[in-house]
This record gives C-alpha cells, sequence and structure tokens, in this order.
C-alpha cells in the first residue's frame, strides 16, 4: 500500500514500528505530488531536496512525539524561512521571511517535515482558491470545480495524498469549507488558541490557524502540536492545552444523551437540496444513534455576513497597507511617491483584493465609521450572547459547512455577493470566536459533502468527540478513501 | 484691533526605555542605519505587537505627575496613513480610550501662577527617519527609531502668548526629567512640540479657526514660530481676511510658517482599535506602587525648600530647577552651612562655573561637600568672601578641598587683633598727609586705609576686624 494514501495516525504507528522510514514516507508523498499536481496546482512550492534532507536526519535519530517524520504542507500564508511566503500574491511573489511562524516552528520541534507550501486565495480572500495570482487549484474529486478557499491548495493536497496533513487559516470558514470541498476533516479553533504569530494577517481578530487532515483523530494530533500560548501574540490564550490526541483514543461508542442544537431557521434558506438532504441525513444519523436534536435560535446569524465583510475588509484594509513597494514588496517605477505606491498596489494585488481593501476603507472612514464598523461589531457582540443562550439547550451545534456541494471553476467568479454567500454558514464562528470543524459526510454524485460542528470556546476537546463520535457513525474514512483511490 | 490668542501644545516625549514599545529592539540613539530592528519594528508580514510594560509605567508616571486621572482599562487603535519611515502603513497609538486624561500643571507667568489642563496623555510608537539628503538619487529611510515609546501629551487650549507656551514646555520638560522618563532634548527631538494657534477679539468667549504649527523643535523656535503665526493671523483679521484651518511648518531658517497641507487635504487615519493589542488594564495594587514610587516633583520640591531652608520662592525655584541641582544643593546643606548662603554660592559663582563651561550640575568639578566647606570657612571667620572666590577658583583649577588650598597657600584670614595692629600702626605712619586729612573731616579715606592694609596682609585681613581696628586706631590720637 502506497503509504502517502494513509492517514497520519497510520502514518506514525509505522513509522513508530519500524516498518515505515521518514525517507519512503517522503518519497511517496513527493511521488504523489509530482504525479498529480501539474492537474491540481495545490502547491506553490515543493521543498523536495530540503524534505528528503530532512528525513534521513530524523531517521539517524529516534522516533519522537506522533508528527515525527510526519510530511507536511503549510498554506502559503505561514512565515517560514524555508521558501518564500506569497500568500498567493504578486505582490509577495519574490518574498522571504526573516522568521519563521511559531507554528511552524513548533511543528519543526514535533518532528515534522515541511514538504512544501499550498496554494490559496490571495491573502486568504476567496472560497474558491481561484484569486491566487499563480493560476487556480483543483479539486481532486472533480478537477473541473473548484476546491474551496481560501486554503483550498491545503485541503486539496491533503485529499490528493501530499502529506499526513497541512495547516490552513481560517477567517470566515477558509479552513472548513475547502475541507468539506475535498472531503477531509478542517478545524478552526478557539480565537487565540494557536498563536497567529507568523500567520500573515489578513483580519487579525477573525484568523485562526488550524488542521486540515483525513481523519478527527488526525485534527486532535496535530492541534495538539500547534496550540498553546505564545508571548509572541499577545491575543494568545494562556490556557492549558488538553491532551486531544490521548482523549480521542477512548471515545465512548455511544456517549450519554448528546444534545445537538440545529439553528433551523437559519438553515433553510439559500441551501442546496443535495447539502439539505445530507444534513437530514446527519441528523437522521445522530438521531438514531440516541442523541437528541434540539431546534435553537441565533436570531442575529442573518446580520453575520455582513457584519464579517465589514470587519474583515476594515482590518484588512490596515493589515495590507504595508504592501507599499518601500521594503520588501515589488517596487513599481514611479516619479513620485504617491505615484509609487498606487501603482505597486495597483499592480500588485488582484481584484478582489483591492476590493476588498476599498470596501474596508470606506468602512472605516470618518463619519462611516459608527454606521458600519461599529455596529459591526455590535452584531458581533449580540451574536456572542446568542451563541452563549444556544449552548445552554445543546451541547454542540450542528449546521452544513457549505449551502451548496464544490461548484465550478468560473462559476462565481463574476459574482463577488454570490461568493460571499458561501461562508454563510462558517463566519458566525469566527465572529463569535468559536471552534468549529467540518467533517465529511458523504459523497453524492462524485463530489464530497461536510457537516460542520461548533462547541463553546475553548471547547475542542468537545468539538473533537462529538466529530469522532459522528465519524464514526457515518463511516466516512472509508468513504473518503474511496473517493481519494 | 487688539486680539487674544489661544494655544494649545500637543507634545512628544520619547521615553527612555531599554527597548521599544512592542519589541526587543534596543532604543539608543546613534547607531548605524537599520541596525536596531527585527521582524517586529520592521512590520514584516505576519508578526505581532507584544507591549512593553516599562512604557506603560514610563506613561502612568507622567500621568501621575500631572494630576491626570489614570485609566484602569485603555485601548490601543491604529492610526492609518501611507509614509516610508510608517513600515506597517498604521502607528500603534491610543484614540478614544487613553490611558491618561483630565490633568493640569502649573507655569509661573509675570502675571502669576497659571494652571493649565492636559486633555490627555497617551502612548504610541513613534515611526523611522526619511534621509532625504544622504543620496542624490533617492530618499533613505532609517527604521532605528520605529517603535520607539512615545507619549503624546495634549494641552488644552489655556495658553495665551508665546511665553506662556514656553513656560509650559519648560514645565513639562522639567516634570519629564525628574521622571527620569525623557531626555527632554529638543534638538535631537527626544522631546518634540505642535502647536494650535487662533486668534479672537479680546473679551470674545468663541474660538476663531485654528491652524496647526509643525516642526517646533527648540525652544526658541516654539516663541519664534507662534509670535510669528499670531502676527500672520492678525494681520489677516485685520485686513478683513479670514484664517484659513490647516497645517503649516514653522521654518526656523526664514523665521516663518508656510502650509503644509490645506484642511481639504487632512489625512483621514480611519481609527480602529488595535485587534492585536488585548485592551490595556491596569491593577490598582500596581498603580498604587508606581504612585508610591514617584519622586518629589518640582513644585513640591520648590515649597519644601522654601520652608525647610529659609528661601525665598525665587531661590527655591532656581534651585529645584533639576533633580540633580536640587540634589546637590541639599547634600551641600546637608554637610553643614547656611542654607542662604550656600544658596548664593551654588547660584552665582557656581552657575556661572557651570555654565561658562557649559556643562551640568552632575559634571560640576567641585563637589557638594567642597562647596559646604568652603562655605563653613567662611562662616568660621577663616576667610573673606572674597578670598573664598580666590578659593573657589582654585578649587575648580584642580579640584583639591578648599581648606587644605587654604592652608597650604597660607590664606587663613587674620582676624586676631593684636596680628593686625602692627600692620595698622604701620600704614598709618607710613601715610601721615592722609592721616591728617581723614582727621580733618575726610573720613571716607578709610577705604584707603583699609586698601593698604589689606595689600599688606595679601587681602587675609578680617575685613570687619581690620576697619574697627582703623577707626580705633585713627580716632584715638
Amino acid at each position: 500500500m502506497d503509504p502517502a494514501t494513509l492517514t497520519l495516525s497510520a502514518m506514525a504507528q509505522q513509522l513508530h514500528a519500524g516498518s515505515l522510514q521518514p525517507t519512503t514516507l517522503v518519497d511517496a508523498c513527493l511521488a504523489r505530488v509530482a504525479a498529480r499536481d501539474e492537474r491540481l496546482h495545490c502547491m506553490t512550492q515543493v521543498f523536495a531536496d530540503e524534505a528528503r534532507v530532512r528525513a534521513r536526519a530524523l531517521e539517524a535519530d529516534t522516533p519522537g512525539g506522533p508528527l515525527w517524520g510526519i510530511p507536511w504542507v503549510a498554506k502559503d500564508i505561514l512565515a517560514t524561512r524555508l521558501g518564500r511566503t506569497t500568500c498567493g500574491s504578486r505582490m509577495l511573489e519574490h518574498f522571504r521571511s526573516p522568521y519563521d511562524a511559531t507554528v511552524v516552528q513548533r511543528l519543526e520541534e514535533a518532528g515534522a517535515i515541511l514538504l512544501g507550501k499550498s496554494n490559496m486565495d490571495e491573502f486568504g480572500m476567496g472560497s474558491s482558491t481561484e484569486n491566487s495570482a499563480f493560476g487556480d487549484s483543483r479539486n481532486p474529486w472533480d478537477p473541473e470545480r473548484v476546491p474551496g478557499g481560501s486554503s483550498g491548495g491545503s485541503a486539496a493536497a491533503v485529499a490528493a495524498d501530499y502529506c499526513g496533513f497541512a495547516l490552513g487559516t481560517d477567517t470566515g470558514g477558509s479552513i472548513r469549507q475547502p475541507a468539506a470541498f475535498c472531503g477531509v476533516v478542517g478545524l478552526k479553533p478557539t480565537y487565540g488558541r494557536v498563536s497567529r504569530y507568523g500567520q500573515v494577517a489578513f483580519a487579525s481578530s477573525l484568523d485562526q490557524i488550524g488542521p486540515i487532515t483525513k481523519c478527527v483523530e488526525d485534527a486532535a494530533l496535530v492541534l495538539q502540536a500547534v496550540a498553546g500560548h505564545d508571548p509572541r501574540d499577545s491575543t494568545s490564550l494562556r490556557e492549558a492545552v488538553p491532551q486531544w490526541g490521548t482523549e480521542l483514543e477512548s471515545v465512548p461508542a455511544a456517549p450519554a444523551a448528546v444534545r445537538v442544537g440545529v439553528p433551523r431557521n437559519f438553515v433553510q434558506h439559500g441551501v442546496e437540496a443535495a447539502v439539505r438532504a445530507d444534513f437530514a441525513h446527519v441528523l437522521d444519523t445522530l438521531r438514531a444513534a440516541g442523541a437528541s436534536i434540539v431546534d435553537v435560535e441565533i436570531p442575529h446569524a442573518r446580520y453575520a455576513i455582513a457584519a464579517y465583510y465589514i470587519i474583515a475588509t476594515a482590518e484588512a484594509s490596515s493589515n495590507l497597507a504595508r504592501y507599499d513597494g518601500v521594503r520588501y514588496t515589488r517596487r513599481e517605477d514611479a516619479s513620485d511617491l504617491g505615484e509609487l505606491y498606487a501603482r505597486t498596489r495597483t499592480l500588485g494585488f488582484g481584484r478582489e483584493v483591492k476590493r476588498r481593501i476599498l470596501l474596508g476603507t470606506f468602512v472605516l472612514s470618518s463619519g462611516y465609521y459608527d454606521a458600519y464598523y461599529l455596529r459591526a461589531q455590535k452584531v458581533r457582540t449580540l451574536l456572542r450572547g446568542d451563541f452563549d443562550a444556544a449552548f445552554a439547550k445543546c451541547d454542540i451545534l450542528a449546521m452544513p459547512t457549505s449551502p451548496t456541494p464544490p461548484f465550478r471553476l468560473g462559476e462565481r467568479t463574476q459574482d463577488p455577493l454570490q461568493m460571499y454567500l458561501s461562508d454563510v454558514f462558517t463566519v458566525p464562528a469566527n465572529l463569535a470566536g468559536l471552534p468549529a470543524a467540518s467533517i465529511p459526510t458523504a459523497v453524492v454524485d462524485g463530489l464530497p459533502l461536510g457537516v460542520q460542528i461548533y462547541a463553546p470556546a475553548l471547547e475542542e476537546s468537545r468539538l473533537l468527540h462529538a466529530a469522532a463520535w459522528l465519524q464514526g457513525l457515518l463511516g466516512f474514512e472509508r468513504l473518503t478513501h474511496r473517493g481519494r483511490a | 484691533m487688539r486680539y487674544e490668542a489661544v494655544i494649545g501644545l500637543e507634545v512628544h516625549a520619547q521615553l527612555l526605555t531599554q527597548s521599544k514599545i512592542f519589541c526587543a529592539c534596543s532604543t539608543r540613539f546613534g547607531a548605524a542605519a537599520n541596525t536596531q530592528t527585527c521582524p517586529v519594528c520592521t512590520g514584516m508580514p505576519g508578526v505581532l505587537p507584544v507591549l512593553n510594560e516599562m512604557a506603560v509605567e514610563y506613561a502612568v508616571r507622567m500621568g501621575m505627575a500631572t494630576a491626570c486621572t489614570i485609566r484602569q482599562r485603555s485601548r490601543f487603535a491604529r492610526k492609518n496613513y501611507f509614509y516610508p519611515d510608517l513600515p506597517k502603513g498604521y502607528q500603534i497609538s491610543q484614540f478614544e480610550e487613553p490611558l491618561c486624561t483630565q490633568g493640569h500643571l502649573t507655569i509661573e507667568t509675570q502675571a502669576g501662577e497659571r494652571t493649565v489642563r492636559i486633555e490627555r496623555i497617551h502612548l504610541e510608537e513613534d515611526a523611522g527617519k526619511t534621509l532625504h539628503d544622504q543620496d542624490p538619487d533617492s530618499s533613505l529611510v532609517d527604521l532605528n527609531r520605529t517603535g520607539t515609546p512615545l507619549i503624546e501629551i495634549v494641552s488644552e487650549p489655556d495658553l495665551r502668548d508665546p511665553l506662556e507656551a514656553h513656560a509650559y514646555l519648560a514645565k513639562l520638560k522639567q516634570i519629564l526629567v525628574y521622571l527620569e522618563i525623557c531626555d527632554g532634548n529638543m534638538e535631537e527631538g527626544s522631546l518634540r512640540c505642535d502647536a494650535n494657534v487662533s486668534l479672537r477679539p479680546v473679551g470674545e468667549s468663541r474660538l476663531g479657526t485654528k491652524t496647526e504649527i509643525k516642526n517646533l523643535n527648540s525652544f526658541k523656535g516654539v516663541e519664534a514660530a507662534l509670535r510669528h503665526e499670531i502676527e500672520r493671523q492678525a494681520a489677516l483679521l485685520d485686513g478683513g481676511e479670514r484664517v484659513v484651518q490647516e497645517t503649516r511648518l514653522w521654518d526656523a531658517q526664514r523665521g516663518e510658517t508656510r502650509v503644509m497641507r490645506s484642511k481639504e487635504e487632512a489625512h483621514d487615519y480611519r481609527y480602529f482599535p488595535e485587534p492585536d493589542l488585548l485592551p490595556l488594564v491596569l491593577d490598582a495594587a500596581w498603580l498604587e506602587r508606581v504612585r508610591a514610587a514617584l519622586p518629589e516633583l518640582p513644585d513640591a520640591k520648590r515649597e519644601r525648600f522654601q520652608v525647610q531652608y529659609s528661601l525665598g520662592r525665587y531661590d527655591a525655584h532656581v534651585l529645584t530647577g533639576t533633580q540633580a541641582l536640587a540634589d546637590y544643593y541639599e547634600s551641600a546643606v546637608a554637610a553643614g552651612g547656611e542654607p542662604k548662603r550656600i544658596a548664593n554660592w551654588v547660584q552665582t559663582e557656581l552657575q556661572g562655573l557651570l555654565n561658562a563651561r557649559g556643562i551640568g550640575i552632575e559634571a560640576s568639578p567641585i563637589s557638594a561637600a567642597s562647596l559646604s566647606e568652603l562655605v563653613r570657612l567662611i562662616e568660621a571667620d577663616r576667610i573673606s568672601g572674597k578670598m573664598a572666590k580666590e578659593v573657589f577658583a582654585e578649587m575648580q583649577r584642580s579640584g583639591e578641598a578648599p581648606g587644605s588650598i587654604v592652608e597650604r597657600r597660607g590664606m587663613q584670614q587674620i582676624s586676631d587683633r593684636t596680628a593686625l595692629l602692627p600692620v595698622v600702626q604701620q600704614i598709618l605712619a607710613a601715610n601721615p598727609g592722609a592721616v591728617e586729612k581723614y582727621r580733618d573731616g575726610k573720613t571716607k579715606l578709610l577705604g584707603f586705609f583699609v586698601g593698604q592694609a589689606m595689600k599688606a596682609t595679601r587681602g587675609r585681613a578680617n575685613p570687619q576686624e581690620l576697619e574697627q581696628l582703623l577707626r580705633e586706631s585713627l580716632d584715638s590720637s
């Protein structure tokens, strides 16, 4: 069996047993990349030589923790000393980071092997990976369809067995939606659970780094390795990191009386039939397994998309100001400073990034701040209250990850509003800072679908337990493997 | 028409922390360009700020020293604008919830003491420096200064003329230096000042249209720029024209202000709360510790000097000008000597010496102990005031202790009548004509005899004793 197709947990088992060597595994993964990436274009860079050197170095040593010797892929928004950190942008095409992101450092220390960096929507802005300056990525299930976004390259790389796991970043669903589109697991942790130091900022108050993996157990192992307070990120939480990996080894077959909340009013609208049917099937499965399904209200969820696109664009307009042609970015010829800025930013940024910078600049303008930014922040507070109230009635929330199955390339590029609406079920988690995960549910018409679980802040344990249980009920692991084969 | 000027100052003070406000880079001045930088202060993609607690403590000290309300919860905000020496494209500052609000301080004016209200004091990061004169074809940027902690101290528009503005600025500097949080050096840019100025007819309470004057980088500059701007606005108003709201730049070389940007060109800074930093929450116990550790401040020290050392207000004011001068004075007094006499010596001879050498009290060649010793020699009648000046001159040359100078050079004052009498007799004998004239009523000649006797004793005669003895000798026979 090709070791690249194994889950991270299975890879780790064989590596520790000595039946698999890091070099063999790295070669197998690189072979998958070589065979498939010309078509799928998940990667912006592959560090083949460096990965082999690292694998050999590890091999000379004794196996470490569960990530020891595991090849992984970083979304190209994570700062790495190795290679370039492009953020899918022409602006940073040649940018070499002078430092490693905290998560990269932690994975390095855990013995994981950085195999390369994955394609993405420019600066994380998009839901299809069609906004990359370096070309579209394709969905491994159907290369005519998008892998989702903005971490589309990471999700597709995991689905296509390039690696043991990938890291993505999620500002409004950018881990979960591509995970659903590619039939893999994607988890956005509680805001502050994982250090953002070294994640090129899109919207600072919403961004979170998280794992994209082949199964729930793998997500627990990766999250455990990267989570925890970082003195370099003032917004990172000081709460202790539970042993998620070990916890999942003892998931009860039928947890007692799980209450699954469903925000019915919210999930009724704009959801395609296939997704609706699949979601109903998931709820039936849960109910049959002993869970109680509870109706809950998230009254302010209807304002989430509007609030999100105000806050995210406002913060982005400021975060992206540093790409001005003065220091590390590309610089266009100009006769004066104003022209230098204008030409550099006009030519260096893609359409969607410019659209969002303009929106964000507008909503922060003097005279508009109260009407937009401040009001959006109020929505955020109200939304948090909604979730608190809902979690008083249930243990977890369930809803579709995306209102649609993976769509075709080019299908939505002309309609940015339609594209923004694909985030409807994912952005509330970012606005409220909650942990949420997408897990695969079924393959319908050859395309994977996903369901999403929300848990209260800091309740990643509950989230992972519920996800592992549901994964077992749905038997998706076999499902995805058959899909990927 | 007669106008009243309404002036408010915005003062930026660089804090003397070892490291920058959001990273561990050194704040040392004068290093080679771009050597004191890191990914954080150069705004590399993905970096995050971490607040330097010492900068917060320094800012709180200034807030407490100016009677501000210290907010236990304040926030940082981003001030967005593009400039090459602003690497992130925004400055982390404070906007809606500043650290300190509603304070005040007192200044001395010709009309007496005045209170100037302080609207706010907030923390922010400094920008880098754009150098336009280092390369013929391009401008260069040095980011060493980027991220140096600053406090911005914003006054209410309570100042009424350039002298008051000068006094206010001097008082701020004095407090900053007392608190040891800023070196107060305007020429090196560690203290910077912008001014808002408007005029209104005397008696009018509504404010006129203001202009903002930038680039006031010396105390003289502040006064000169304000004087010029007030004249310019008065001329406009007298001519029936209106003052235009704009930002003007002071050109010290030409002695004039000129337009930098109009109201229409004014930046929209698009402030919003800094999402990379949590709200700054200060613990009440910590605030109390900071307050308890505050040094005695200039006003309190001046009042204490007046009472404790029976000094006049002016003397006490001068001696408390800096912490170092006040400390010097107090250790001299502690070593012994009459406080008022020591005060005079410090303010005249010592200050004259320091000014002549262009050095501060810290570098004084004469220690407080030596000055006290000198004063005690006078008070013990061992040397005269005049001799003391000679000894002082010797002290500053050699650094030798005054007692030893007096000893070595045989400078002890001759106060003993038996020792002085032969001298007096000799002088009278040598000048019979003068003696006769004196006795005929020309008593002013006493000075002549004193001079002769001093000459004969090389200045060592005790002047009082000598005079007494001369009078007695001249009047008796």
